[in-house]
């Protein structure tokens, strides 16, 4: 729709008694939805094109939802009868059009035609559907189960309309009795067999399926094993160690803590992300000065060159707070804005100190940090005064 | 003096909680799981409750719906070392006044039971983190534009707790008395417990609240 970026985007509109075609067809060509319906009412009575019109519009326009618009309806799970059905309705439409004009040899393949088509829209939707690498997340195994199952009876329901179909039309041409006798016996014989290996083949389809779920819960056991191997039990040896220094058993505790955290959140490893990057420097500040760094992150970024700026920058002034501080909780918030406009407040509660008396030792900090951030097209302000700690202000506008 | 009971599952966290406390405020009892913590506040009646997020059988949702209504005048403040915001948002939608950390200095823990107390609504950093970004952007669909949105003001209260300020600091901060910070957050805590947001119910859906 780059075409027309003024226009609406071409999407059902959401209605309590019908598909909404017209309404949405209305808005995306900025005409009254009442135009519209008397247009299809028109083409309808025309050899009935407005009907296979309308019901192509309906099966291939996405429906306009809450979270914007359901990607397309061939894809969509909910819709799979639906699609099915209106495969059916285009067919029969089709047929009765072709019908009315004359076309038609014969109406012995109507009904049939229909029912292929309602099975093929059955079992095409499932090769459409989305793939499990597409999902955001992996599901469940419960959900999993659940899907497949809906889609292994929807193939099977699909493929029933599809025999049917073909019976249908072996009776209706008579050819069916001439087979009615071979198709019996193959009936019974399949009948016979089912019934004698069902409950082997239930076994076996059990068992398999119970087999690879052990092995997926033991994939997950190792590498958590793994991971408390690497981390928790490391971090607890170098406790027992140091044991006689409590300092440095509450700094191994935090980091351990902050690690766990991170990974059962699921954002351990690549910085490239706000979070994961401002995280990780708060670690680093904390296991090098060992002084609590508390760190809330709002709303996450990818980052970019000037957001590691910023993140370098927020970085020199944690361990200034941690340096300056006395020891007391650095507070580092950062806030993802729905602008694009990035902040990050690190607050210490320490003595504080008049900025315009900053002693030379503290001016180089001060540079990499406001320096840094008006390189970056950013603004760094430094608010303290005596006795009421020191609060750094970092803004990165959105880029321009 | 507050009278305060300690649940949670871990024994020695307990312990330290108890520690800490003793001289503060009056303890009147301990549970280790959900059905002692529910036995016990509906009969011992406590001022406060420091709740355990994290514990078999349901948590401290279920304990909190378990004993609730024998107890009418017992307070729910959530003490956790949980990170997520589901668990957390859903304690607090359950009837909990309150969210603080495990690693919550004595003095501050004190603070909080005596805040939750007074009918104050208690926000950590983190808590208010977890809330600016479950109200972040408009609603998709406010159903009570009232209860779904945060209003600009509520915004500012918030991002001010989650930089480690005190309420206090805040007023001096917005030039507000410290009772319109209050009323601020505890009018955060109401839309907390009955918006209908959409990440606010799928958290709550998550945990079989609503």
């Amino acid at each position: 729709m780059a075409s027309t970026p003024t226009r609406a985007p071409l999407r059902r509109a959401p209605s309590n008694w019908g598909p909404g075609v017209c309404a949405g067809l209305g808005r995306h060509l900025g005409i009254d939805p009442l135009i519209v319906r008397i247009a299809f009412v028109a083409a309808a009575t025309a050899g009935g094109i407005g009907v296979v019109i309308y019901l192509l519009a309906w099966a291939l326009i996405p429906a306009e939802t809450a979270e914007g618009a359901e990607p397309r309806r061939w894809r969509t799970g909910r819709s799979t009868i639906e699609v099915a059905v209106g495969m059916a309705l285009i067919v029969l439409s089709l047929l009765l059009t072709a019908r009315a004009l004359g076309l038609l040899w014969s109406d012995v393949i109507v009904w049939p035609t229909v029912l292929v088509a309602a099975g093929a829209g059955l079992l095409w939707r499932q090769s459409f559907a989305p793939t499990r690498t597409e999902k955001p997340e992996p599901a469940a195994p419960e959900e999993e189960r659940r899907e497949r199952t809906r889609v292994l009876s929807r193939s099977g329901f699909g493929a029933a309309l599809v025999i049917a179909a073909g019976v249908v039309f072996l009776y209706v041409t008579g050819a069916l009795t001439a087979a009615r006798d071979a198709v019996l016996a193959a009936v019974v014989v399949a009948a016979v067999l089912g019934i004698i290996f069902a409950p082997w083949v239930t076994r076996l389809v059990r068992s398999l399926a119970s087999e690879r779920e052990e092995r997926v819960r033991s994939q997950a056991r190792a590498e958590m094993a793994a991971h408390l191997h690497d981390s928790v039990l490391q971090t607890l040896a170098l406790v027992q160690k140091r044991a006689d220094d409590p300092r440095a058993v509450a700094a191994l505790a935090r980091t351990q803590e902050r690690e766990l955290r991170a990974w059962l959140a699921g954002r351990e490893g690549g910085h490239d992300r706000l979070a994961a990057a401002l995280e990780g420097a708060a670690g680093d500040v904390e296991r090098a000065h060992g002084v609590p760094v508390e760190i809330v992150v709002v709303g996450d970024r990818e980052l970019d060159d000037r957001g590691e700026a910023l993140v370098a920058a927020a970085r020199e002034a944690m361990v200034n707070a941690a340096k300056f501080g006395n020891g007391s909780t650095v507070d580092v918030y950062a806030e993802a804005r729905d602008g694009g406009e990035l902040q990050v407040y690190v607050r210490d509660r320490g003595p504080g100190f008049d900025p315009d008396a900053v002693p030379p030792d503290r001016r180089g900090v001060r540079e990499s940090i406001v320096g840094r951030m008006a390189r970056h097209g950013g603004r760094a302000a430094i608010h303290s005064a005596p006795g009421a700690g020191t609060e750094v202000e970092l803004t990165l506008p959105e880029a321009s | 003096m507050t009278r305060v009971a300690i649940v949670d599952d871990h024994g020695l966290f307990r312990a330290g909680v108890r520690s800490e406390l003793e001289g503060h405020v009056e303890l009147v009892g301990e549970a280790a799981s959900v059905p002692e913590a529910v036995a016990l506040v509906t009969e011992v009646r406590p001022d406060v409750v420091l709740l355990d997020v994290h514990m078999p059988e349901g948590g401290g949702v279920a304990v909190i719906h378990g004993a609730a209504e024998q107890a009418p005048g017992t307070l729910f403040l959530a003490l956790s070392a949980s990170d997520a915001a589901e668990d957390v948002i859903a304690t607090i939608r359950a009837g909990a006044r309150g969210y603080v950390t495990k690693n919550i200095a004595t003095d501050e823990l004190v603070d909080a039971i005596e805040r939750v107390q007074a009918g104050d609504a208690v926000f950590s950093p983190r808590l208010a983190g977890f809330v600016l970004d479950a109200f972040a952007g408009p609603a998709p669909k406010p159903e009570d534009p009232e209860l779904d949105q945060l209003t600009a003001r509520e915004r500012e209260v918030l991002r001010h707790i989650a930089r480690g300020y005190l309420y206090k600091e805040i007023a001096l901060r917005l030039g507000i008395s410290a009772k319109t910070v209050e009323a601020h957050v505890s009018a955060v805590l109401r839309k907390l417990q009955l918006s209908n947001r959409h990440e606010l119910s799928r958290w709550a859906a998550e945990r079989r609240l609503d």
